[in-house]
């Protein structure tokens, strides 16, 4: 064991040694690494990136939150049996919260309705076009994690009265209102004025994926009032406990049977849908771009391993007689092997850090020239870049340091 | 010569009998060693010579543990070397064989003191030890105040003294020296050849690989091969008794 330290400590210092003598070369082969690094450090990032992107954009439809739509959020191949379906509407959130405060032991807490379209909206001389306008109760901050930076969301007096009041979200409050506060200004919506009462905070986009930052919220009275053509209307529903999923799932089920009357033997005629779903069908893309990208990527590290692997047998070639004074001064095996192998590990690593300096600075002006670009440099790619780096180095150093470990004493004492 | 016959009274070292050793060479086999028996006690110092072609070199690689016999019983200090696998061949070379090569065969990179410190690292000695060992063997060959100079630093004389200080640093049983002025001027020959002289008169056991007479003539023993076999084993080298030494021009 004590040997093999001094081994270690001994290849290390002639691994340093070698590579401070033969500096052009060395630089040269580890390019091949820098690059590999560098490239399969930002596609970590990316995917890292786009992976938090979703997250983030899932967390808006929040985890103990059922949803009850006509479609279900899952691509489906017989669409003529939903296209039929009777739409749900919001005054079925009213029964829905009456039953569930009638059944004891109720996994369910409460139903919000909520109806949309798609609306511009105005101030002064500023317009933003496609704004997602929303219309639910005030119980709506029950079921989602919308959150002012300033003002507030409206209260359940606003809420029944049908006041002419909005929130509206970070971009749209951006777009109108550049230079001032938002609040207590009124908007144009449809040629109604509503009342800024809050800003939402910021969320981020990504991936065209749905966010609060573009959209306004009313009051469901309002909103019925001005906008009832053409509306999509969904009821929410929140879970007392998100492990019980799957029993408050069918609690649901049978409360919105109820509503609908169905007999027992017709099918549901509605889709109960949760987050897991939405993210299950995207899981899999994510996954794709993952994959793909750390492979083609992956390659080009592949390549930087293959210049290891070319120049640590050059230098097994180059001291063939090294290696034989080595051995008749009594190297074992392992140790011509573990000398070899920590010379192209130390390469590789080498490698590694420069690579891994260059990608942080990439990142970190990727992240100021595009701030909504998704990029996340976190310290779990700074190890695995590291571990990736002693594995490349492993691997394309084990050939040549296996056939150093197994030259004959006497042949590479001759050797000239 | 009687006095050395006295001091050759040690213990065998090593104990060769009738081996042989075969290489096959494309389509023909080559017998380099034909049945070979040697003993080498403690203590002695012996000159081994032969042309080119005689087995000499085959003969050092056995003898060095580099390489084991196709045939016949090899004992090193009473262990059976000739059935050894690589690496108790590497132990007993480590700790019991110290190599002096024609070419010196030093790390250029590394400073005098690394190169002799390299054999007590393989045998695993601590690094406070190691130095302390090898800076004492440097300045027995007198190189004391070169400990921190690397090969290109100094003189062919002073290589070679590294090398010998490498060799010795392990406290061997056997120093095994190939051609070891062959690379250097008559001059530093000589005393390359007293220093050798010096650690046999230390108590160490040398064995001279060599095809030159004068540098033979150190030996207190000389052992002629040829044809992969010893032709000749005497006690002292006495050119003057005119005696049918063979011809050694080359290697």
């Amino acid at each position: 064991m004590k040997r093999f330290l001094y081994e270690l400590t001994e290849s290390w210092k002639i691994a340093a040694a070698q590579m401070r003598s033969n500096l052009t070369r060395s630089t040269l082969t580890a390019l091949g690494v820098i690059i590999g690094i560098i490239a399969v450090t930002l596609m970590g990032t990316a995917v890292n990136g786009i992976s938090i992107g979703f997250d983030k954009s899932m967390a808006v439809l929040g985890d103990d939150v059922l949803y009850v739509t006509q479609w279900p959020w899952k691509p489906v191949d017989d669409w003529w049996n939903y296209r039929d379906r009777k739409k749900i509407k919001t005054e079925y959130a009213e029964t829905l919260s009456r039953m569930i405060a009638a059944t004891p032991n109720s996994n369910l807490v409460i139903a919000v309705p909520t109806s949309n379209l798609m609306r511009s909206i105005k101030f002064g001389g500023n317009q933003v076009d496609n704004v997602f306008v929303l219309g639910t109760t005030s119980d709506f901050i029950v079921t989602s994690t919308i959150d002012c930076t300033a003002g507030r969301f409206f209260n359940e007096l606003e809420s029944r009265g049908g006041a002419s009041v909005v929130i509206i979200g970070y971009d749209v409050a951006d777009a109108l209102f550049p230079s001032e506060s938002p609040i207590d200004k009124s908007v144009l919506i449809n040629g109604q004025l509503f009342k800024v009462i809050g800003v939402n905070t910021r969320q981020g986009t990504f991936l065209g994926l749905f966010s609060w930052d573009s959209m306004v919220a009313m009051p469901l009275s309002a909103f019925n009032k001005y906008f009832s053509a053409k509306s999509e209307s969904d009821v929410r529903v929140k879970v007392k406990d998100k492990t019980k999923l799957a029993d408050a799932k069918d609690e649901l089920t049978g409360l919105m049977r109820r509503v609908r009357g169905l007999p027992p033997e017709k099918k549901d005629d509605f889709s109960i849908n949760e987050q897991q779903a939405f993210k299950s069908t995207l899981d899999p893309v994510k996954n794709t771009i993952a994959i793909a990208g750390l492979f083609i990527t992956g390659l080009s590290l592949f390549v930087g391993a293959i210049g290891i692997m070319n120049i640590t047998f050059v230098s097994v070639k180059e001291r063939t007689k090294e290696i034989g004074t080595r051995k008749a001064l009594g190297a074992r095996r392992r140790t011509i092997l573990l000398q070899f192998l920590i010379e192209s590990t130390a390469l590789c690593l080498l490698g590694g850090f420069i690579g891994l300096a260059f990608a942080y600075l990439m990142c970190f002006g990727i992240g100021k020239a595009f701030p909504s670009f998704p990029i996340h440099f976190s310290v779990g790619l700074v190890l695995i870049s590291m571990i990736v780096s002693i594995l490349t180095g492993l691997f394309s150093g084990f050939a040549p340091a296996w056939t150093a470990s197994r030259l004959d004493p006497v042949a590479a004492l001759r050797y000239e | 010569m009687t006095s050395d016959h006295v001091r050759q009274a040690g213990p065998i070292v090593i104990d060769i009998e009738n081996i042989t050793k075969d290489y096959v060479m494309g389509e023909e086999i080559v017998h380099a060693l034909r049945g070979v028996t040697l003993q080498i006690r403690r203590n002695e110092y012996i000159a081994i010579m032969g042309p080119s072609g005689s087995g000499k070199s085959t003969l050092m690689n056995m003898l060095g543990c580099l390489d084991t016999p196709t045939s016949g019983r090899y004992e090193f200090n009473g262990k059976n070397v000739a059935e050894m696998d690589d690496d108790e061949l590497a132990a007993v070379r480590n700790r019991e064989i110290g190599f002096v090569f024609q070419t010196f065969n030093l790390l250029p990179r590394s400073t005098s003191l690394r190169n002799v410190e390299l054999p007590l690292i393989y045998a695993g000695i601590e690094p406070e030890r190691r130095i302390e060992r090898a800076i004492q063997v440097l300045t027995d060959v007198g190189l004391g105040d070169r400990t921190h100079h690397k090969p290109n630093e100094l003189s062919g004389g002073q290589r070679q003294r590294v090398a010998i200080a490498r060799a010795l640093v392990n406290g061997p049983s056997i120093i095994l020296a190939d051609e070891p002025t062959g690379n250097l001027d008559s001059k530093t020959g000589e005393e390359i050849m007293e220093l050798f002289e010096d650690l046999y008169e230390r108590g160490n056991t040398i064995i001279l690989v060599t095809h030159e007479r004068d540098i033979a003539a150190h030996a207190r023993r000389t052992v002629h091969l040829r044809d992969g076999l010893v032709e000749m084993d005497h006690a002292g080298f006495i050119p003057e008794l005119d005696l049918p030494i063979p011809e050694t021009t080359s290697t």
